[in-house]
């Protein structure tokens, strides 16, 4: 248990500003144990699921783990997850940043209802971003026969998938930009228009490059959300293995089929994908914090300077 | 920032795109929901909601999600505390750790879930001998649900513990309050509406998931169905007014736990500022 020991208020020293600190914090004790029920609460509630994912993926050996990735079934369906991802992640990214823009650059009638709007699909259940595309395109919807008509298949088909997925993931890098683009103001874009850059100059050369970390963060939230959706994706797609399902609802058919190994083995790799993006995340968020910070330093610096000149 | 700026060219095609993106993405799916659900008419209507199927399962996805949002604003204190006011070896990693159920593709964490508390499960092994059983009942959904809704009250906490100054706890001190004292009457008063939105904000989460509950939960009918479930085999039994009667129902009373977290969340702001 030494390792729990706070290193800001060292065992033996008992000056005056130690004795401010100690009434200033819990009793070490005390400290103990809230760390480490907030550790054994970590270790149950997050830590155990994904280790038993990975447990059941390699119970029967590393060779039927590989294996698993030979079927042509679940090969199909990591080809159908990144072509959805592949379509709606960059859709959402230009969206993302042209909402973005608009929210912080101008103030319009309607600015509040586009980000309101922008939240709903974060406090939705998913599975009602399904069910609205079914109503819409689905046989019996209000689209359905002239769709059949046309012979046009949206719902139990890829491109219901594709939108019920763009439904669940617009939020993320319109969200991650707004903060940042209101924080860190529009000086640079003003100057380089009276130089004379057009718009799209503006957004390449000095926007982008402003915005890129929090840009990063929010595609990889987007693109995490993407490839695990299963909610909205479950109500659209007919789920037929080898045709129209994605990774997540494939694991859900192994499952359903005690096909234990074959499942867990889809979980992990995209478990790998979401430990990927925690780091990623995280990453981003320290240099966006480090950023925010530099920033904030050279505004101080620069009012100091300024009553001397 | 009230006065019109429209210096920066790219007014039009922002603007104009987010519309018409959010038209066909949103608001023309979300019509045909309000359509399909008007166009059943009144009693067809109230007779889906009030299904006693229907009904059952809104005790479990709204009074279950309450107490998981609870347990979930108990912990997500303790840690958003334990991590903005101490140092430890791994608070990095457990910060980061955090957000694991937002990167987990619910499926995942569903079969994940169902695995563990299973009777031949890790977890499910240590209870079965005390006869408490998880999987296929509803403290299998509570779990899942507390799962879920873990990182929002974390998120919510933590900046605001960071943001309070040191002083006033300090003047307490001096003043002679003890400890607990200080936390009670001068910590705890600015971090209550935070918290109270993380609460909300994991409530709110809680009661429309699906993937994370569905596999845990076993579905047995009035015992551990949820409601998004009732939408999924309306729809299966090609239903689509009972299916957008349901759908309606719980977008209105997400609709309200949001509204109630926004207004939580401003008083907060306000509180932050007048401190």
């Amino acid at each position: 248990m030494a390792s729990f020991i706070d290193f800001r208020n060292p065992p033996g020293s008992d000056s005056r500003a130690d004795r401010l600190i100690r009434a200033n914090s819990e009793p070490l004790w005390v400290r103990r144990i809230l760390i480490t029920t907030v550790l054994a609460f970590f270790i149950i509630f997050l830590g155990l699921p994904l280790a038993i994912v990975f447990q059941g993926a390699l119970a029967n050996g590393v060779g039927v783990f590989l294996r698993t990735f030979t079927d042509h079934n679940i090969l199909h369906a990591i080809e159908v997850t990144l072509l959805i991802a592949l379509i709606a992640v960059p859709a959402n990214t230009l969206f993302g940043i042209a909402a973005a823009w608009a929210i912080t650059r101008y103030s319009f009638r309607g600015r509040g209802l586009l980000l309101a709007l922008i939240d709903l699909p974060l406090w939705v259940s998913p599975v009602i971003g399904g069910l609205i595309y079914v109503l819409l395109y689905g046989r019996r919807g209000y689209l359905g026969p002239w769709l059949q008509a046309h012979d046009i298949r949206i719902i139990f088909a890829l491109p219901g998938m594709v939108m019920a997925t763009t439904f669940v993931t617009f939020p993320f890098v319109a969200r991650s930009l707004i903060p940042l683009m209101q924080a860190q103001g529009f000086e640079e874009e003003e100057a380089a228009l009276t130089l004379g850059a057009s718009g799209f100059q503006i957004l390449r050369r000095i926007t982008l490059p402003k915005i890129r970390w929090g840009l990063f963060y929010g595609v990889i939230l987007c693109n995490a959300r993407a490839m695990g959706e299963f909610g909205a994706v479950s109500v659209v797609s007919a789920k037929i293995s080898g045709l129209t399902n994605t990774m997540p609802l494939e694991i859900e058919q192994l499952y359903d089929d005690y096909l234990f190994p074959s499942a867990f083995a889809v979980a992990s790799a995209l478990s790998i994908l979401a430990l990927i993006t925690l780091v990623l995340k995280t990453l981003a968020e320290w240099e966006n914090r480090r950023q925010f910070e530099a920033g904030q330093q050279a505004l101080l610096e620069s009012t100091i300077e300024k009553p001397a000149s | 920032m009230s006065q019109k700026r429209h210096i920066l060219p790219g007014f039009r095609t922002s603007v104009g795109g987010s519309i018409l993106w959010l038209t066909l993405i949103v608001l023309l799916p979300l019509a045909a929901l309000i359509g399909k659900t008007a166009s059943g008419g009144w009693p067809h209507f109230w007779e889906t909601v009030t299904d006693p199927q229907v009904v059952a399962s809104y005790r479990v996805s709204f009074g279950i999600s309450l107490i998981a949002a609870l347990i979930n604003g108990f912990f997500g204190f303790l840690a958003a505390w334990i991590f903005a006011r101490y140092d430890f070896p791994g608070r990095r990693l457990l910060e980061a750790a955090t957000d694991l159920p937002f990167a987990l593709p619910t499926a995942v964490a569903g079969i994940a879930l169902c695995a563990l508390y299973s009777e031949s499960g890790w977890i499910g092994k240590l209870l079965s001998p005390l006869h408490i059983q998880v999987a296929f009942t509803p403290i299998g959904v509570l779990i899942a649900m507390t799962f879920i809704g873990f990182p929002f009250v974390v998120r919510a906490v933590q900046p605001v513990i960071s943001e309070l100054s040191a002083d006033v706890e300090e003047a307490a001190a001096c003043l002679g309050a003890s400890r607990l004292q200080t936390l009670r009457r001068v910590v705890l008063p600015p971090l209550l509406p935070a918290l109270c939105t993380g609460i909300i904000m994991a409530y709110g989460r809680a009661v429309g998931e699906y993937g994370s509950i569905i596999f845990i939960s076993g579905n047995i009918p009035y015992k551990t169905e949820i409601t998004p479930l009732m939408i999924v085999s309306k729809l299966e039994q090609y239903d689509y007014t009972g299916a957008a009667a349901i759908g309606f129902t719980m977008l209105a009373a997400s609709l309200i736990i949001v509204l109630i977290g926004n207004a939580l969340q401003s008083w907060g702001n306000r509180f932050r500022k007048s401190v």
